[in-house]
């Protein structure tokens, strides 16, 4: 290659427009409530929820290489933690930013259990793990046993004002947990994370402590499973074990992200949008939306492996959320795209 | 439909096969006589081991045919082309680690032609064999475990054996003790090709030879038509310099 | 004297394990796959059961003359169909399509039987029992259950041994492209191991659904069961399994004198406190991480 490369930038684009882009979408978004109806930001709370839980497994998996089948134990985590705490007078809003962190408290022990395995063991071992804590927490009586307990703390408050409280609330758990994994990922550690998974033993080799690495990604994944789980305490206004603890939520987070795509910060968003357009769309076919949602997914896993996104990034280089790295040359005519890196 | 005459038993035409993004054969084509060894030279990297597992079926060249007694096998894969008639020792030997060293024979009767190699004959022919015949393979020496590995590949009575880097990490006796039994071998009517980087062990043994560097034949025909300058020659590619190569 | 019970019990439950760990087993010692659908195909050949029962007037306990050649071919194409084309991409692919094909089979059972449980009435053998003392009795069929496990194990591990399709599974496990050499179609031989696979998870399917009952999201529990006995016995190891059972079924009859939660948490306990001491099981063949 002749002629020096003069810079490295991360997006095509100036993070000016994005940030303009970004700031109008959030605006946008804060102010839904004032103009739609309550069923409509109620679908958008499930959505968000959907999306948090979509994000952290793709990085737990798409980014960490660690395929969970159990992150509904820090759901359940997250969302007992909430109700413990309203038991106790603690306003439940005021008890998500608590759940994020004893979901990662939590989560710590259990990674050096779970890092004792991995592939096919490391997956059942969290599964095991969400069951055992669901049957501990069905053992204990004051939590409402196996039929669950509801949320105390809110009842004061009327149905519409709550309504778009949870939903600022979701919002900005889904807006902290796509603002953390992509800053995450154009970290020193997002490095290592993109080089541990192109070859775990290369980037050992070369230095990277690739179990730190994985285990910090762990620890992001479980307190963000334990915010969603938050979320959906509050949402619900319940909270039963059999609920929360129940691997269907690894199952949705598990299909968002293998349709919309793997491995990219968008692919999970465009995921949950068309996961949840399908259980809206399919309602009435009762069980049967899963088990096409299910069908979609397992085709693209097999077959298609960059989900929607992957298709759409291989006609277009358009990143929302580049991560990855272009080289620009100087040249007389301007700055020319010489390569790109990664996803 | 090729004019190949009935004591050509494989013909390769035009083979090019690329590996990852190399091209490790570039067009070669050769024919073995049957009841001969046909003996594939070359440095590291030259394509040898790429030809071996080609003629097994385990690459798909991109270009070119591979012809088994006149009938054209490109595209039979290679589980199939074993009851065709082709066995490969493979580099490296291969043996299956937790089987014992019968039960690694044995799987060579899986797809067996019929044939006159059977589990007596080949003990028969390595006396130390049955005696330790229930030890795991990967407990033997390498040598041990190199004649196993022919053995494996007899069993399926070939008409085409190949054997790819025979004497790589064998001591010289070892070595020579394998070539003294392939008299027999030829003998039962069986052609052998192999890959050979010792180019006298080769010559001495092999009535043809072909040399092939970076995946082009460099030097073909009997191993006595040639001085050893002219095969250090093809086999290097460095006495005559080579202006496609200097460009590089 | 419960405890004594409890222990005994326990013994017999653990061939229900047995039976939920042989196929996991058999598949990760060829493969290195893990079927996350196992539980759910389990509880697929016990619905399969309720459904053929009626049709082809047969007794319940013979059924599985029936329903597990019906799996072993199953097993085989969908090995061919699905597993196959998802190894290329890596085990962990596998791992998220065998996931997804839990989640499928869960929720068409879910449509076709509703949640409503379902259970196999096999007569005189399911309520009849072995009486030992006043207060200790066995039942006859956790007595058949137990044995139809052990012999399970003792089948696959002759069948391994001793055939020459057994010699080939384990050469393919070995060294696929080694195989090939010797003229073994791989996938085919892949298709033959989980043919065997979900034929003996067909079994268990049967055997739970006589000895408890089943529902439609009852599959991931037994995959669970099955797995911790896997691991608890060391990977690859089929003995092991069986000792990994057993152990489990004790843990949980045991827990059960305490608490009824207790019972359904001590299995897991145990699986987890073996893993924190001794991560490789104790008969273990391969290495973990």
């Amino acid at each position: 290659m002749n002629g020096k490369l003069d810079f490295v930038s991360r997006s095509q684009y100036s993070g000016y427009y994005l940030g303009i882009l970004g700031t109008v979408v959030v605006v946008g978004l804060v102010a839904l409530p004032y103009v739609v109806a309550q069923g409509f930001t109620n679908t958008l709370v499930n959505l968000f929820i959907l999306l948090i839980l979509a994000n952290m497994w793709n990085v737990l998996a798409g980014y960490g290489g660690l395929v969970s089948v159990g992150q509904q134990a820090f759901i359940g985590i997250g969302a007992y933690t909430v109700l413990l705490l309203a038991q106790h007078g603690i306003e439940p809003f005021l008890a998500i930013p608590v759940a994020v962190v004893v979901g990662a408290v939590f989560a710590y022990p259990i990674s050096w259990f779970l890092f004792r395995l991995t592939g096919g063991y490391f997956a059942i071992a969290t599964w095991v793990v969400a069951v055992a804590a669901g049957i501990t927490i069905t053992g204990i009586p004051s939590l409402g046993g196996g039929t669950g307990a509801s949320l105390p703390g809110l009842q004061s408050m009327s149905s519409v004002l709550l309504g778009a409280f949870t939903y600022w609330a979701s919002l900005a758990v889904v807006l902290a947990s796509l603002v953390s994994v992509y800053l995450l990922l154009r970290s020193r550690l997002g490095l290592a994370l993109t080089a541990v998974r192109d070859n775990e033993i290369g980037a050992r080799s070369i230095g990277v402590k690739v179990t730190r690495a994985k285990r910090i990604v762990y620890l992001i994944s479980a307190a963000g499973c334990a915010g969603a789980g938050a979320l959906i305490a509050i949402s619900q206004l319940n909270v039963q074990a059999a609920n929360v603890f129940n691997v269907q939520w690894t199952a949705y987070m598990i299909f968002a992200v293998l349709i919309g795509g793997i491995g990219s910060i968008e692919g999970p968003i465009i995921g949950s949008v068309v996961f949840i357009v399908l259980q809206q769309s399919l309602a009435r076919f009762n069980a049967w939306y899963l088990v096409i949602v299910g069908a979609v997914a397992v085709i693209i896993a097999i077959w298609a492996r960059g989900g929607i996104w992957g298709v759409w990034a291989d006609r277009s280089s358009t990143k929302l959320f580049p991560v990855g790295y272009f080289l620009r040359k100087s040249s007389p005519e301007g700055d020319q795209l010489v390569t790109q890196t990664n996803k | 439909m090729s004019q190949v005459t009935r004591d050509h038993l494989l013909r390769i035409e035009d083979l090019t096969v690329n590996y990852g993004q190399l091209t490790a054969l570039d067009g070669v084509s050769f024919s073995v006589e049957e009841s001969s060894i046909f003996a594939v030279i070359g440095a590291n990297g030259a394509g040898k081991s790429t030809l071996m597992r080609t003629l097994a079926g385990l690459h798909k060249p991109i270009k070119g045919r591979i012809l088994l007694d006149g009938e054209d096998i490109t595209s039979v894969p290679p589980h199939l082309r074993v009851a065709r008639g082709i066995a490969l020792v493979p580099e490296g030997r291969r043996l299956f680690p937790s089987l014992s060293v019968e039960e690694n024979l044995l799987t060579g009767t899986y797809r067996a032609r019929k044939g006159t190699w059977t589990l007596a004959t080949v003990y028969e022919m390595f006396p130390w064999m049955p005696s330790r015949r229930s030890q795991r393979a990967s407990l033997l020496s390498g040598g041990e475990q190199q004649a196993v590995a022919i053995c494996r590949a007899l069993l399926s009575n070939p008409r085409l054996l190949l054997i790819d880097e025979l004497s790589l990490g064998l001591a010289p006796i070892v070595v020579r003790s394998i070539y003294s039994s392939f008299g027999s071998l030829l003998e039962s009517g069986l052609t052998v090709l192999l890959v050979e980087q010792d180019v006298s062990q080769a010559r001495s043994i092999a009535s043809q030879i072909h040399c092939l560097l970076e995946g082009k034949t460099t030097l073909f025909g009997g191993p006595r038509d040639f001085t050893a300058e002219e095969i250090e020659a093809a086999y290097f590619g460095i006495a005559k310099p080579n202006l496609e190569l200097g460009t590089l | 004297m419960s405890w004594i019970n409890a222990l005994i019990q326990g013994i017999f439950l653990g061939g229900l394990f047995v039976l939920f760990a042989a196929g996991l087993s058999l598949l990760f010692g060829v493969m290195e796959v893990i079927n996350l659908a196992h539980g759910d195909i389990a509880v697929a050949a016990g619905y399969l059961a309720v459904v053929l029962i009626p049709l082809l007037h047969i007794p319940a306990i013979w059924i599985f003359i029936v329903v597990v050649p019906v799996f072993v071919v199953i097993g085989y194409v969908m090995q061919r169909l699905l597993f196959q084309p998802s190894l290329k991409s890596g085990s962990l692919t596998t791992l998220l399509v065998t996931f997804g094909l839990s989640v499928i089979i869960e929720n068409l059972l879910l449509e076709g039987f509703s949640a409503n449980s379902h259970s196999l009435s096999i007569g005189a053998l399911g309520s009849g029992a072995f009486r030992i003392t006043h207060q200790l009795s066995i039942s006859y069929l956790s007595v058949a259950i137990l044995l139809v496990a052990i012999a399970t194990i003792v089948i696959i591990q002759l069948g391994l041994s001793r055939t020459n399709t057994g010699r080939i599974i384990r050469a393919v496990a070995d060294d696929r492209e080694a195989a090939q050499l010797i003229g073994a179609d791989y996938r085919h031989v892949f298709g033959i191991a989980a043919g065997v696979a979900f034929g003996t998870v067909a079994l268990a399917g049967l055997a739970l659904s006589m000895y408890s009952q089943i529902t439609p999201s009852a599959g991931p529990t037994y995959l669970i069961y099955g797995f911790e006995a896997v691991v608890i016995g060391g990977l690859g190891s089929l003995w092991g399994t069986l000792a990994g059972g057993i152990v489990l079924g004790v843990a949980a009859t045991i827990g059960l004198v305490a608490s009824a939660n207790f019972g359904a948490l001590a299995p897991h306990l145990v699986f987890l406190a073996i893993l924190a001491i001794r991560p490789n099981g104790f008969f273990p063949k391969k290495a973990l991480a």
